[in-house]
């Protein structure tokens, strides 16, 4: 692999560290990433050295820098303000309480002025997505250079540490929340309701005509509601990725002189990352509002 | 940029993460939100409450104060008016005592003067007597010339 060309040290920073199952006759890499020639002879489970190896491993494979990272950015989230909510009283609070009150009061107005009807889930939901993902992207005002350093020197390859630059991770949040839109839909308008919904909308007519518009209808709807997921789970990835892109493309090209660059568009993120992380939560939101909504 | 596994995964965490900030983040701080906005609530009201009876006991207080003023102000008369007719039952008194002894004191001086009138008109007569004896030199008999003696000395 070869890190020294601007064009490879922009690629070795967007792959992640995957572990996945390659067949044989995947070739195999040395620790350098370029092909030695051989092909291994097993299928077997490994970290990807190359992307030739990420090729071969197809879905069967984890991206174990955004899941790690993820994983820890949310245990973080979560142990931090459980602990505080274990010390939570009604008195003057103080510190990482007020803190805490001041994250679950924004939430809470935030729920409260767009989704009308009762839920226990969708207020932890939102507060959970808004601090994950503000987390998560966070890592990345940490100069580029830093993670991929301190992989190298334990001997990974590649290290990508920030999980909102994978799709993966932005999709994977975007389709729970259609799971969570589709559940909230059966819910509160029953399964006739909710494919009611689905089939008999938006053209509407009466009596033989409803059901000869049914396939044009599922179609429409079935795109807009694929359209949700899709649009807000890519929404960050793009955010995110642009980001950390020009991140890259200032370090590879003016190296220790990266800070010129990078520090005013660090500023500058400053405001994107609490952004996008908003946008995801008041968009879940509403989303869930509007699927648990008579039509 | 490649989808894989990694997104089962991050769906497992991302239930994870929700089910433990539902269960054990969110419940305590809303609690002891509403707890606390509850005793706000309670507290201000509390305040208002006890404005209220401070103004009441201010009113009352004040009630108080005048009604003692006027008590105060109706003993002063009435102990003027006590001192006043003490006074005055004083004086009346001192007047007649002063006039009882102002009588007593003529009574005994009327009494002197008469004892003394008495007396004189004895000696009186003794001395006219005498000096008539004198002058008569035994001429007049002392009780063929009583009752002359006697008229001479009432009429003195």
């Amino acid at each position: 692999m070869a890190a020294d060309t601007p064009t490879g040290y922009i690629k070795h920073h967007l792959t992640n560290l995957t572990y996945g199952k390659v067949p044989e006759g995947t070739p195999v890499c040395d620790a350098h990433g370029d092909l030695t020639g051989e092909t291994i002879q097993q299928a077997s489970w490994i970290l990807a050295r190359c992307d030739e190896q990420v090729d071969a491993m197809g879905f069967m494979a984890f991206h174990v820098d955004s899941l790690a990272w993820s994983g820890l950015m949310g245990a973080i989230f979560v142990l931090v303000a459980s602990m505080v909510a274990r010390r939570a009283h009604a008195g003057v609070p103080a510190g990482m309480l007020n803190f805490v009150e001041m994250v679950v009061e924004f939430v809470d107005t935030s729920v409260r002025d767009s989704f009308h009807g009762k839920s226990k889930l969708i207020a932890p939901l939102a507060m959970t997505i808004f601090c994950w993902i503000f987390i998560m992207s966070s890592i990345k005002l940490l100069p580029v250079d830093t993670a991929s350093a301190i992989a190298a020197a334990l001997g990974l390859g590649y290290m990508k540490i920030v999980p909102t630059v994978d799709p993966n991770i932005t999709l994977a949040m975007s389709f729970s929340v259609l799971g969570l839109v589709i559940a909230f839909s059966i819910m509160s308008k029953g399964v006739g309701g909710f494919f009611g919904e689905l089939a008999f909308h938006p053209f509407e007519a009466q009596g033989i005509t409803k059901f000869l518009l049914v396939p044009v209808n599922l179609t429409l709807e079935v795109v807009a509601l694929l359209a949700k997921p899709v649009s807000l789970g890519l929404r960050l990835f793009g955010n995110m990725f642009a980001g950390e892109f020009v991140f890259i493309l200032l370090a590879a090209m003016m190296g220790y002189w990266q800070f010129v660059g990078s520090v005013p568009w660090a500023i500058f993120h400053l405001l994107v990352i609490p952004l996008q992380s908003f946008i995801f939560m008041i968009l879940t939101i509403v989303y869930l509002s509007m699927a648990s909504e008579q039509h | 940029m490649n989808m894989n596994a990694t997104f089962i995964g991050q769906i497992i965490w991302f239930a994870i993460f929700v089910w433990f900030c539902m269960k054990f983040v969110w419940p305590p701080i809303s609690a002891a939100l509403d707890e606390r906005k509850q005793k706000i609530s309670d507290g201000l009201s509390a305040a208002d409450r006890a404005n209220r009876d401070l103004e009441l006991a201010q009113e009352k207080a004040g009630e108080d104060l005048r009604e003692a003023k006027a008590k105060a102000a109706e003993i002063i008369e009435q102990a003027n008016r006590r001192a006043n007719q003490v006074i005055e039952d004083a004086k009346g008194q001192a007047r007649t005592e002063g006039e009882r002894l102002i009588a007593q004191a003529q009574s005994e001086i009327e009494r002197e003067v008469n004892s003394a009138r008495e007396q004189l008109r004895s000696e009186v007569a003794l001395l006219a007597l005498a000096g008539a004896e004198k002058v008569l030199a035994s001429e007049v008999n002392p009780a063929a010339h009583k009752q002359m003696l006697d008229q001479l000395a009432a009429e003195l």
